[in-house]
């Protein structure tokens, strides 16, 4: 299936289509509503292209219909439910059939072994387990695999390296932020990680950058590859990194139909613009989407790809639609920020950016752990590296912004996704 | 020659020095001569304790950002003009000095100058040469 010449692939993707828009216009209301509001039909849908013409989904259909509506299927043939956080409002609610978790499985088993996991692996899950689609997500995947699954989840971070120790974990999963946390706490506890069995890591679940990437490689002595998955579309296991390559991630495209478009007109862009990565569910029962809405940006390459996988792959997703800040008119995204701070030998990609309204201006101060390799007892030296940081944003994001040198430890490292901006504007 | 000194980052934020000095009096670690410095966002606080080593660790264990450093400490004897004949000697050699701080011992005799400067060996011959007394680190927990 993942190296099917692309007609292939596309007449599956249009047959499941077709069959999907058809179930979800009969079976679900607020499908059915906006399906008629756009003036379109089932039928309508003869070729891929046709896509297009149906209307967006978005988080808030989600938070309308909450928990259960936009679900397809009866209540009794739902076997899983999980959620969102819900941390910006009500949580989103996405359901599983036992067809759907077994699709997920396998796809996460696939992903999987882009990473050059297999069977005899010891699988080190410290994705959350719980409502959160990571931890289970992932979990199904490497027991379908045949691997070992330790599902140790996040935290505890003293005992998740002992067991890495005890156990011999071969594969990582986590954030890569809390990833490096665990090369932290492994300094800390005077643990060398070469001495550990850990061959990859496969991190997701929030946004980093090629610098970060390094940054854990080396910490960790292993290779990081980077996995995508949104619970509204099924969770991990949407798109994955093939070790031979690491360039961007393969879309499992016999389930899901991806798009760019342009998040302020809507329209389709072509391939190797950016733009806001939309995704179509083939296969999934229970809680099928249409064209949703990720808010996460990235790119689509259809070029083939080293390993022979003709599907299409997405470039890392370098920042979110609504996690991009606009400063006094500039786009700033965090990981551009990031990508300054890991590129100044000693800084640790430890920051957090605080933006601020004073009067009519915008303000963007840049918060900065320091750490023992760029400590000085002079206060000369600090300030220095202070503007390097600051000069070296503005060169590349053209936006003046001041940096806070802070205590170690003081920006919060959540167990799961680091909370990399707060913005106190009122707007 | 040459004293061993530690220096601490601090956020500018209440209760820092309180909880630096708490910890320390907890490990039975005595402070001999301290200095901040300090900006409107940052402090560095400079310590010269009679266990270097486990100052060091502890501090590092609560979680603060601890360096070591090599100072000079220099004796003069505690009257008008002690300190000015020390600079016009370290003028006269063209050092240049980073940072300094002082204290005056027990017995009020003689204050204590720490220097940090850019040239270390440097500063010591010329301080030698000038005739000044320049304390171990064993001498300075001894005063």
């Amino acid at each position: 299936m993942e190296t099917l010449p692309r007609v292939g692939l596309e007449s599956i993707q249009l047959r499941r289509l077709r069959k999907l828009v058809a179930r979800v216009y009969k079976t679900v209301e607020p499908y059915r509503r906006k399906m008629d509001a756009a003036g379109i039909k089932p039928e309508d849908i003869q070729t891929l292209a046709d896509l297009q013409k149906l209307p967006f989904t978005y988080k808030d259909d989600l938070r309308d219909n909450y928990p259960f509506g936009l679900f397809t299927v009866p209540m009794e043939d739902v076997v899983r439910i999980h959620a969102s956080s819900g941390t910006t409002g009500k949580p989103t609610v996405v359901g599983y059939t036992k067809k759907d978790i077994d699709t997920w499985a396998n796809l996460m088993a696939r992903a999987l072994s882009c990473a050059g996991a297999h069977k005899g692996d010891m699988v080190h899950n410290a994705y959350g387990y719980g409502l959160f689609t990571g931890g289970l997500g992932a979990h199904y995947g490497a027991e379908r695999l045949g691997a070992a699954v330790i599902p140790v989840s996040g935290g505890n971070t003293k005992r998740q390296i002992t067991i890495m120790q005890d156990f011999g974990s071969t594969v990582l999963l986590s954030t890569p932020s809390y990833a490096l946390n665990l090369a932290d706490a492994m300094e800390a506890m005077g643990v060398d990680p070469a001495s550990l069995s850990l061959r990859v890591g496969i991190f997701g679940a929030e946004p980093w950058s090629e610098s970060m990437r390094e940054e854990v490689e080396k910490k960790l002595n292993i290779k990081a590859v980077d996995i995508y998955g949104l619970s509204e579309v099924i969770g991990p296991g949407v798109a994955m990194e093939c070790l031979q390559t690491l360039g961007g991630m393969h879309i499992f495209e016999d389930h899901f139909l991806a798009e760019i478009i342009d998040p302020e007109t809507g329209e389709v862009l072509p391939p190797g613009e950016k733009g806001e990565l939309v995704f179509t569910t083939l296969t999934k029962e229970a809680f099928p989407v249409i064209r949703y809405r990720t808010k996460d940006i990235s790119r689509l390459f259809y070029e083939p790809c080293a390993c022979g996988r003709t599907l299409v792959r997405m470039e890392k997703v370098t920042g979110r639609t609504d996690d991009m800040l606009i400063i006094r008119g500039v786009n700033v995204f965090p990981s551009q920020i990031e990508h300054v701070l890991v590129g100044i030998e000693g800084v640790e990609p430890h920051y957090q950016i605080v933006v601020e309204r004073e009067g009519n201006l915008d303000t963007m101060q840049v918060r900065v752990e320091v750490s023992e390799e760029i400590f000085s007892d002079e206060i000369r030296v600090l300030e220095n590296l202070a503007r390097k940081i600051q000069v070296e944003i503005k060169d590349l994001l053209g936006v003046t912004c001041s940096v806070k040198l802070v205590e170690p430890k003081t920006i919060q490292r959540s167990e799961g996704k680091a909370q990399r901006v707060i913005d106190n504007r009122k707007i | 020659m040459r004293v061993e000194q530690i220096a601490v980052f601090l956020e500018n934020k209440s209760g820092r020095l309180a909880e630096i000095t708490a910890i320390l009096a907890d490990n039975g670690i005595n402070i001999r001569a301290l200095s901040v410095a300090d900006t409107a966002d940052f402090g560095i606080l400079r310590l010269i304790v009679d266990k270097v080593e486990l100052a060091k660790t502890v501090l590092k264990e609560n979680g603060f950002t601890v360096g070591k450093t090599n100072v000079l400490a220099v004796e003069v004897a505690d009257r008008t003009g002690g300190l000015a004949a020390v600079l016009k000697c370290i003028e006269v050699a063209g050092l240049n000095v980073e940072y300094m701080y002082a204290f005056v011992n027990k017995t009020g005799q003689n204050a204590v100058l720490i220097f940090r400067f850019e040239e270390m060996d440097k500063a010591i011959e010329s301080l030698q040469k000038g005739g000044f007394t320049i304390l171990s680190g064993e001498q300075i927990c001894a005063l």
